[in-house]
């Protein structure tokens, strides 16, 4: 019974290192642009997309799928800021949601035209297949490699934003956009830059997960939905919320899996909307 | 302009009256679908365009109306209009309790809260298998007949005879919004959105007032899906999906989100324009994808804002 309670902790960890992955991108550009991004959805299925066409298809290796994958997203997501989102930050909030969501319109039919309708998937990368005995049940090798990374991931933003020059100004703009920019920051470039460089985090989640998770047209209606649940819990626009919600909506899910299955899917939701009645700065957020 | 109104007027009673003389099964089926649609999005922009909240839960409470009006078509067996109404009646008690906190927020708060919710009925009807299916959904909804004191009961098996009834229907749930919208509560409403502080110092109860429009444009969504179930004669867990939501945002912003009309025009589009790139191509979502771009960048006013803001004056003009 304990070992069954640890172990799908452990499954629901794993689950949270791919949200947290997601829900990073999606953070970072909320809190510094102020855009809840629909189209992040997008970006983490056409990064899950580019990393099967490069193992499949071009026959490279995961590992080179999972450099290059996430790079090319991160263009896609620098011509969307540049071309049509930059020409909405003045407009109703609800605009700018609208048009976000345009693009998971969009992505989903050419997705499906270039790739087809039907689900997809790739080997696990060798050195990283197979299954460990944890508490006397088979554990996949790959989700331990990827429990590794997302801690790490977050040590690596964190060492960004707050030890860089480029960090500073992404935190300057974030705080104040007309005193970044009258202090000399270029902060349309910067915007840009912080809209790639989270394309960029999304597009990494969505390549790591292709050897376990499937690969689907559909994908990016539910992963951005779970990544607003853990964006919102954590309190938009806060990272050290966003991995915190991550672990507790991963949690959750497993959980709920096993103990309540009637109820499996609508507890994240439920968390979500607790949050926004009884805390809607989040659990970590300051004011709203 | 008055003379040109009631032509207009008499002409679309025409064409919608006379919808299932074409014989068409298909046009019948259509038009049905975009009856729905513009009651949906009808009551859907009670709260946007009208309230200043966007919601992107509103599946929920269609689907809501779409559930309970099919259990109750199939276990409490009642005639076709009590159950459609008792399905829209449902649908706005939940969203008495949904609104009650939803209404403490506002803006994208407002926006992710009913996102949350709307899951939340999602989630609920694709896993509590006993009572909705699960994902196969309701089975086997009959299409009763519409009893109707001093007539009997009409049946209602042909699609043209279920037409006239959601033609009907429709047609009282738009007038019910209209006259909501342009009531002393309605201009408060529009208050609200302008300036809710100036409401609020004015002495009016802001959330009482948005809790009322949420509730009452839950019942007009309850009532566009309650028609859709024995339409179908099934309803599945997708008709509260948030994709699902987004079909009113989209209707809405296409007809235009500051008239009265434009949710009506909206829904109309949204359908021809779906068969007409359909004719073309499969994928019509990357096309209307392009045209939600093209709204929300260039023609925020939706058809009937250029319509009011561009043609009409230019019609003037050379009349004058």
């Amino acid at each position: 019974m304990f070992e069954q309670l640890l172990f799908q902790g452990l499954v629901g960890l794993s689950l949270a290192m791919y949200l947290w992955l997601v829900s990073a991108g999606l953070t970072l550009i909320f809190g510094v642009l102020g855009v809840l991004n629909f189209a992040h959805g997008s970006l983490y299925m056409l990064g899950a997309y580019f990393g099967y066409s490069a193992v499949r298809v071009l026959g490279v290796s995961f590992w080179v799928g999972l450099a290059v994958a996430p790079l090319l997203v991160a263009l896609v997501g620098g011509f969307i800021e540049r071309f049509f989102i930059r020409r909405v930050y003045h407009i109703d909030v609800a605009y700018q949601l609208l048009l976000t969501f345009a693009f998971i319109l969009i992505f989903a039919d050419l997705v499906k035209w270039y790739w087809g309708p039907i689900y997809q998937s790739a080997p696990v990368p060798a050195g990283l297949s197979g299954a460990l005995p944890i508490l006397g049940r088979p554990f996949p090798v790959y989700n331990l490699f990827v429990m590794a990374l997302g801690p790490l991931a977050a040590l690596g933003l964190w060492l960004l934003l707050e030890k860089t020059w480029w960090g500073r100004t992404v935190r300057a703009a974030a705080g104040d956009r007309e005193m970044a920019g009258a202090i000399g920051v270029n902060v349309p470039q910067l915007f840009t830059g912080v809209f790639m460089f989270g394309s960029w985090l999304g597009a990494v989640g969505g390549a790591l997960g292709i050897p376990i998770r499937t690969v689907s047209p559909g994908m990016a209606e539910d992963y951005i939905i779970q990544a607003f649940a853990v964006a919102v819990i954590g309190g938009l626009g806060n990272l050290k919320g966003a991995f915190i919600g991550s672990v507790l909506i991963g949690l959750v899910n497993a959980y709920g899996h096993l103990y309540a299955p009637v109820f499996e899917l609508a507890f994240m939701y439920i968390l979500m909307a607790a949050i926004l009645i009884l805390r809607p700065q989040g659990i970590f957020g300051t004011s709203q | 302009m008055r003379a040109l109104q009631w032509i207009l007027g008499l002409g679309l009673a025409i064409v919608l009256l006379g919808v299932p003389l074409t014989g068409e099964r298909f046009y019948v089926y259509l038009a049905i679908q975009i009856l729905v649609l513009s009651l949906f999005a009808t009551g859907f922009n009670l709260l946007f365009g009208y309230t200043g909240l966007l919601s992107f839960g509103h599946a929920a409470f269609y689907a809501s109306g779409a559930y309970a009006t099919g259990l109750l078509l199939m276990h409490a067996r009642l005639s076709l209009l009590p159950s459609v109404l008792g399905g829209a009646l449902f649908a706005a008690a939940l969203g008495l309790v949904v609104g009650f906190f939803c209404v403490r927020r506002t803006r994208i708060y407002f926006s992710m809260l009913t996102l949350a919710f709307g899951m939340m009925v999602y989630a609920l009807a694709f896993d509590w298998r006993s009572v909705t299916g699960g994902d196969d959904g309701l089975i086997g909804i009959p299409r009763s007949p519409l009893w109707l004191p001093g007539l009997g009961a009409l049946q209602m098996t042909a699609l043209s005879a279920y037409y006239y009834f959601v033609l009907v229907m429709t047609a009282a749930g738009v007038w019910l919004v209209r006259r909501v919208v342009y009531s002393p509560f309605g201009l408060v409403l529009q208050g609200i959105r302008e300036n809710e502080n100036r409401a609020s110092f004015a002495g009016i109860p802001v959330r009482r007032y948005r809790l009322a429009a949420f509730v009452t444009s839950c019942l007009i969504s309850g009532l566009a899906g309650a028609m859709v179930a024995p339409l179908e004669n099934t309803v599945a867990p997708t008709a509260a999906h948030w994709t699902k939501s987004a079909e009113p945002v989209l209707a809405t912003l296409l007809g235009g989100i500051h008239s009265f009309a434009g949710p009506l025009v909206g829904a109309l589009l949204f359908y021809l324009l779906q068969e007409l790139i359909e004719q073309v191509t499969e994928y019509w979502l990357l096309w209307f994808g392009v045209v939600l771009l093209a709204l929300v960048l260039g023609f925020r006013g939706g058809v009937v804002g250029y319509f009011q803001h561009h043609v009409l004056p230019a019609l003037r003009r050379r009349l004058s």
